[in-house]
């Protein structure tokens, strides 16, 4: 899909774990245009607009908390436990960073 | 019948295993959802077309996945294959085909809010996953969802929204509920085929509960129930049932598989009493209905509830064409050495053919089919992630 960066949003660019991006029917990385500012939840709210299929498998229904098993990496930085509103890095903002939705690692 | 289709639910993926009326040879379509857990997958008896599936996944939660072809193509309802559903109000598209919210509203005026944990305190409801789907019999947008923490959903849309039936949760012998060694899971689901408003549910570890008006209102079924591992061996709720099973044209007449003790009752859950006989073992999991006579049941024993696989080794079915106390061991076909699995509560199904079906999956990816209730049995397919579920759609 062909996608130009509206001059009221940002292009985030996004990348996803394997069975999300089956979900999504997506491959590798995908472009978000994200109103400003620019945060996780802004971010999270933006993907589950374009991709319905997705609400509830990163956040949960209703209370929008995190699943336990999912992490948010962005900037060389664990951003998962930093609060939803707070303005993400400005790389990942301006797009040159992609913002990371991960499983977390688990034995087994 | 022309043809037949098994249904299988893995900790890997779902698998779809199609024959004729032969029932000879077999093809293995699979996985789909590669990755996911499919706790259970089951077709509308209106429609064989009308597939639903429970995805679920630790990490990303809770899917349903619909086909209206047989399985060729899969959505979710309400997400994909369809138009968006969209919020009126905020005009956000739904997605909510894997909204399970507990009722918690002021209308229904009950304490919907805690159950017992492992150590005897109390503890919120969280919703972890679907392990049954059990589609109307009447309507084909109708369906049931069977859910963890213990609760019973409905969807009169096909799946893509759904509304929990409160009463059961809300029934005032809900905060004693606890978890079994599994969760604390509602895994069947049983409609009334004579009267689509009486159903029976069964929970882990609950008991059994039975509904005569659609779901607005539960009695707890359980008397005669023996279970030496709750304070009150006889209590109203607390059993850990595995499996409960019904011929349709004895509707009155229940079987169930506890965990331990195979029980019996004849007058719709009233009363219960113990079948188990001359079992090696009476406990295991799944129990099932010989599809023409409505007296002949099977189970699985497994050695115990810390062992779980068959005693001796030996995968042995046991039969009963008395309704149960005589029982006689089917192995014709099953490995009588060296056998150690297991096979779930959901994992055994029957076929209608004159000739009726037997069907069971392992936790060793087997599954085995018999052609001549039970007489004899071959491995359909080997070598699958461990069978959470078998199912069997007969195809017009």
């Amino acid at each position: 899909m062909s996608e130009g960066i509206s001059p009221t949003t940002c292009g985030v660019r996004l990348i996803m774990p394997h069975h999300l991006r089956t979900l999504a029917a997506v491959e590798g990385e995908i472009l978000l245009q994200v109103a400003p500012p620019v945060s996780t939840r802004a971010v999270l709210d933006a993907l589950e607009q374009r991709f319905p299929m997705l609400r509830g498998t990163v956040r949960e229904h209703v209370t929008f908390k995190r699943r336990p098993k999912v992490r948010f990496y962005a900037n060389e930085q664990d951003l998962t436990h930093q609060d939803p509103d707070t303005p993400l890095p400005e790389a990942i903002a301006s797009g040159s960073k992609p913002f990371m939705i991960v499983g977390a690692i688990s034995g087994g | 019948m022309t043809g037949i289709r098994v249904l299988v639910g893995t900790r890997k993926g779902g698998f779809i295993l199609n024959s004729d009326e032969k029932r000879k040879n077999w093809t293995v379509e699979g996985p789909l959802f590669a990755g996911w857990e499919i706790y259970h997958m089951k077709g509308s008896p209106l429609n064989p077309n009308r597939i639903y599936a429970s995805q679920n996944s630790s990490w990303f939660g809770q899917i349903i996945q619909r086909s209206d072809d047989g399985g060729k193509t899969w959505f979710q309802p309400g997400s994909v294959g369809e138009e968006p559903a969209v919020d009126e109000m905020s005009g956000m598209p739904k997605g909510e085909s894997n909204k399970f919210v507990y009722d918690t509203s002021d209308e229904t005026g009950k304490p919907l809010t805690t159950h017992q944990w492992y150590d005897g305190t109390q503890n919120p409801w969280e919703f972890a996953r679907v392990w049954h789907l059990e589609p109307s019999l009447t309507e084909l947008d109708t369906v049931y969802a069977g859910v963890e923490d213990a609760a019973l959903f409905k969807s009169t849309d096909g799946g893509t929204t759904w509304q929990e039936l409160s009463a059961l949760r809300g029934h005032p012998t809900g905060p004693a509920w606890s978890p079994g060694a599994g969760g604390m899971c509602l895994h069947t689901i049983i409609i009334d085929p004579s009267n689509a408003d009486r159903m029976f549910v069964a929970i882990s570890a609950a008991g059994t509960f039975r509904t005569e008006d659609g779901g607005a209102s539960w009695t707890p079924i359980n008397q005669g129930l023996h279970s030496e591992y709750i304070p009150d061996p006889k209590a109203e709720v607390g059993h850990c049932v595995h499996r409960i099973a019904v011929h349709p044209d004895k509707p009155n007449v229940l079987f169930m598989q506890k965990h331990w003790d195979v029980m019996r009752s004849d007058d719709a859950g009233d009363s219960w009493y113990e079948v188990s006989g001359n079992l090696p073992t009476d406990f295991g999991f799944p129990i099932a209905v010989h599809a023409h006579e409505p007296e002949t049941i099977y189970v699985v024993p497994i050695t115990s509830d810390s062992l779980h696989y068959p005693p001796e080794g030996k995968l042995r079915v046991y039969r009963s064409r008395s309704g149960g106390r005589e029982w006689e061991a089917l192995t014709n076909g099953l490995p009588q050495e060296n056998c150690y699995v297991n096979i779930l509560r959901d994992a055994m199904a029957t076929d209608s053919f004159d000739s009726c079906g037997i069907y069971f999956g392992t936790t060793g990816g087997q599954v085995y089919a018999s052609r001549d209730s039970g007489d004899h049995w071959q491995a359909i397919v080997r070598d699958l992630p461990p069978v959470l579920s078998v199912e069997v759609q007969m195809l017009p």
